[in-house]
């Protein structure tokens, strides 16, 4: 299990921007190697500059990575992935316009190899509200933004202000608990998304956009209950966008806990690094007396 | 030197020309019809011989099947477990399984004759509606094997069992599996239930559904033909196909074997290039072209189906309260298609199950018409199955045409009645007498595999509109019997814009036929789907079914 493939998913309609952040991953990869897996319903979305070399079946892309479409039969597009040599670091996928992340991670969530690291869901700032209101893709909409673990609402720097903090509160109070962030041309911190950063420390890889983000590292004073522990930094309203570290549980094991907005999950890896978590939150929200609580060390 | 000329005599020729509406004898040289009528008509038109092979049968005008897949010539190549009777491609008639022991012994039969102890082995066309929806687990399953995998298809193609072995190598024989598609038993193991092709694909690999079933193998191609010509069907779609280069090469070398009995129309699905590019593909395609393998059209899917409640339906949705249903294409998607096809004059067909689905593509049509004026376009939509009058009424005003799956008011109309949309909706279903009355080109459908190919059995379901607990349906929208054998064949080449070709047997057209053994106009019509064929006559060249 430890070394499961770790596997983002992007969803969101059309026009939200998902190709844009796709390619701002690649751009700001930062050494990782990023497998990129789009679905069958169009062109595929790599920036012309980023591809190397194209294949029937596979693109090549700066620094390692690569793209590639999987069809009809996303497990064993998966499966091959796993087995690639060098094996990626990481596996993005990028959901058709219609498609419901709920029902691509049910294939995920099967297979062994590979790890449902979160579900990241776009919308379109400028047309979000209006989309959620068509009566032909409304629904659908709804139903990709609940299945989200982090939203992330795009082209906002063509908001004001006020309107920005309009949608931001409209938003809430659609989606009620899951993390929001707001993204201009697809600048979203890579460790956000992907949770590519050591357990003790976070990387610069994604340099735009930090400036809104604050981060903390907790070292627990003791064994936790990492299972426990886990929920309360996904659910008990710490302004936890991703958290990600090890901390010794209460069974003896070394335990490796991730969260991405309120997806948690414990895992016990054969190695393990010493214990420290990494809480990343937007910059004011971030409720370090909250969290230094819940590790026991305030 | 002049070409042979051939006159068939037949008891009676229903030609579908309403000029000329009934013959005795029909000529035919270089595959194509000379003319119908009497010998002594048709005896000027030089030497001939004559044909009185089928001085005793009645001829058609070969079948159109207007929507269905070649996919069901590869399924038989796995064992049939079906709830009804049903005829394989070499005339073999499989007796409807009425029980999951029934279907446990025919998996036994099938298994006794596979080498080796791990050899998987693949089933289709399961349907537990039919058996109070009881549920088949991998404990029965096992029952034939537990060291061979096992899988089987349901007739939904949405859901598969599987065996324990089939989950173990897969993985997924183990507790503690948190997946809403994936049912456990009290054992907290799968019970081997897959439902939907997210967690089918995992394990289809390892039971015999590895490949693409939504293009034909070249055994199933062949198969297919068979299937046709024990129909009576001369030309048939093969209504959403990918169509990669060595599927198009197989293609065309299978369809152009000397004794290839059926033309294909292949539509090549809309998934895997942005619209552009289809469009530009698609031309490409038209132009390999060859009599019996005619390529060039767009298959869009809009929505799921009905049974499934993944059909988009307007208000009030489904009447046991389900959610919406799920979109396959996003209205830009649909609409950039439709404008560029229309530009390049590339024929659409578009599935529509829900009525939202369809007014969907309406309002979508409408204004890719008026950007893109195309005076015969016959865009058509596909089953359609919910579409009220109103829209009926607004598909024939951009020029639309649409086929209706009849077959499916008699598999489903019960279940439609009372679970999916309820007895109001369900009555109307496939509304065949509100189209043709609001002036729709219409055609009828098998969908087969979903249902079995069969169009005399489509033009029954018409008709009669009975449904399998033997209740009809929706009196009001049958249809005559003359306007279903309509729908058959020149309603089903008017969608192809293959009407001046084949459909009805007149001067220049091809000499495509179905021999039939009894006069489907003189039939009681409760009988229509009881009348035996003989086989086919295709571009000229004779294929009796017992001969296969």
């Amino acid at each position: 299990m430890s070394d499961a493939l770790p596997v983002t998913l992007i969803g969101g309609y059309l026009g939200a921007g998902k190709t844009t952040l796709v390619n701002q991953l690649l751009r700001n990869a930062g050494g990782l190697r990023l497998a990129i897996l789009v679905n069958e319903s169009g062109a595929l979305p790599i920036d012309a500059d980023l591809i190397e070399a194209e294949g029937d079946d596979l693109i090549s892309i700066a620094g390692g990575c690569i793209c590639c479409s999987f069809g009809s039969d996303l497990a064993a597009a998966l499966s091959d992935m796993g087995r690639m040599v060098p094996r990626p670091d990481h596996v993005v996928i990028e959901a058709s316009g219609v498609a419901l992340p709920g029902s691509i991670a049910l294939t995920v969530d099967l297979l062994e190899s590979v790890r449902l690291d979160g579900i990241v869901v776009l919308a379109d700032g400028l047309t979000i509200q209006r989309q959620i209101g068509d009566e032909y893709i409304g629904d659908t909409l709804e139903r990709q933004l609940a299945d989200a673990d982090l939203i992330v609402l795009t082209k906002v720097d063509l908001l004001d202000v006020e309107a920005r903090s309009g949608l931001q509160d409209w938003m809430a109070a659609r989606f009620p608990g899951k993390a929001l962030i707001l993204a201009e041309e697809g600048r979203v911190p890579r460790d956000l998304l992907l949770g590519s950063f050591a357990p003790d420390r976070v990387s610069s890889g994604g340099a735009h956009g930090d400036a809104d983000y604050a981060s903390e590292v907790y070292v627990p004073a003791r064994a936790v209950d990492a299972e426990g522990l886990a929920q309360a930094l996904a659910t008990g309203g710490h302004g936890i966008l991703r958290a990600k570290g090890f901390v010794d549980d209460l069974s003896g094991r070394r335990a490796l806990v991730q969260v991405v907005g309120q997806r948690a999950e414990v895992s016990f890896p054969d190695q393990g690094a010493d214990p420290a978590v990494v809480c990343i939150g937007l910059k004011g929200q971030l409720d370090r007396e909250g969290l230094a609580r819940v590790f026991g060390c305030g | 030197m002049s070409v042979p000329v051939t006159i068939y005599a037949a008891r009676k020729i229903l030609t579908m020309n309403p000029s000329r509406p009934e013959a005795t004898h029909v000529a035919v040289r270089e595959g194509r019809i000379l003319g119908a009528g009497s010998l002594e008509e048709l005896a000027d038109w030089g030497d001939y011989t004559l044909d009185d092979r089928f001085a005793d049968k009645v001829l058609m005008p070969g079948f159109v099947e207007g929507h269905a897949h070649t996919m069901e010539g590869s399924l038989w190549s796995k064992v049939y477990c079906g709830w009804f009777d049903r005829t394989d491609p070499d005339g073999k008639t499989w007796k409807g399984l009425k029980s999951i022991d029934s279907v446990v012994d025919r998996l036994k039969e099938a298994e006794a004759k596979l080498e080796g102890p791990d050899a998987p082995l693949s089933g289709w066309q399961l349907d537990p509606i039919y058996m109070n929806n009881e549920r088949v687990s991998r404990a029965d399953l096992d029952r034939v094997s537990t060291t061979r995998p096992i899988g089987i298809l349901h007739a939904s193609g949405h859901i598969m069992n599987v065996n324990s072995r089939a989950l173990e190598l897969a993985g997924l024989l183990k507790t503690g599996i948190n997946n809403p598609a994936i049912p456990l038993g009290n054992d907290g193991l799968p019970t081997g239930e897959l439902k939907g092709p997210e967690v089918m694909a995992p394990v289809g690999q390892h039971v015999g559904f590895e490949r693409n079933l939504m293009d034909a193998d070249e055994d199933g191609l062949r198969r297919f033909a068979k299937l046709c010509v024990r129909t009576g069907t001369t030309t048939i779609t093969d209504l959403a196909s990918r169509m990669d280069q060595p599927t198009v090469d197989m293609m065309l070398r299978v369809t152009g074997e000397e004794d290839y009995p059926a033309r294909i129309v292949p539509l090549r699905f809309f998934m895997g290039l942005a619209p552009d590019e289809l469009i530009t593909e698609v031309k490409r395609l038209r132009d390999l072209s060859t009599d019996r393998l005619r390529m060039g059209r767009i298959k869009i899917v809009a929505d799921g189906s009905i049974q499934g409640f993944s059909a988009r339906l307007r208000w009030p949705g489904y009447f046991n309260g389900a959610p919406n249903g799920l979109w396959y294409v996003a209205p830009e998607q649909l609409s950039d298609i439709l404008h560029g096809a229309l530009e390049a004059d590339l024929p659409v067909h578009i599935h529509t199950n829900g009525d939202q689905a369809t007014q969907l593509v309406l309002e979508t049509m409408g204004r890719a018409l008026r950007a893109h004026p195309h005076p015969d376009h016959r865009f058509t939509l596909q089953h359609c199955q919910l579409a009220d009058a109103a829209q009926f009424r607004t598909a024939a005003k951009l020029g639309m045409c649409v086929n209706l799956f009849a077959n499916h008011h008699f598999y489903w109309g019960d279940e439609h009645y009372n679970l999916t949309v309820g007895p109001e909706r369900a009555t109307r279903m496939n509304a065949c007498r509100t189209a043709l009355n609001s002036g729709v080109p219409m055609a009828i459908h098998s969908d087969a595999p979903v249902t079995p190919l069969g169009p005399l059995f489509t033009a029954w379901a018409a008709v009669n509109r009975i449904t399998a607990s033997g209740r009809v349906q929706g009196e009001e929208e049958r249809i005559g019997v003359t306007e279903a054998l309509w729908a058959i064949t020149m309603g089903a080449a008017y969608t192809l814009h293959m009407d001046g070709e084949v459909g009805s047997i007149e001067t220049g057209k091809r000499a495509d036929f179905a021999v039939l053994e009894e006069d489907p106009s003189a039939v009681d019509p409760a009988d229509l789907r009881d009348i035996p064929v003989w086989g086919t006559v295709q571009g000229g060249r004779v294929f009796a079914a017992a001969d296969l």
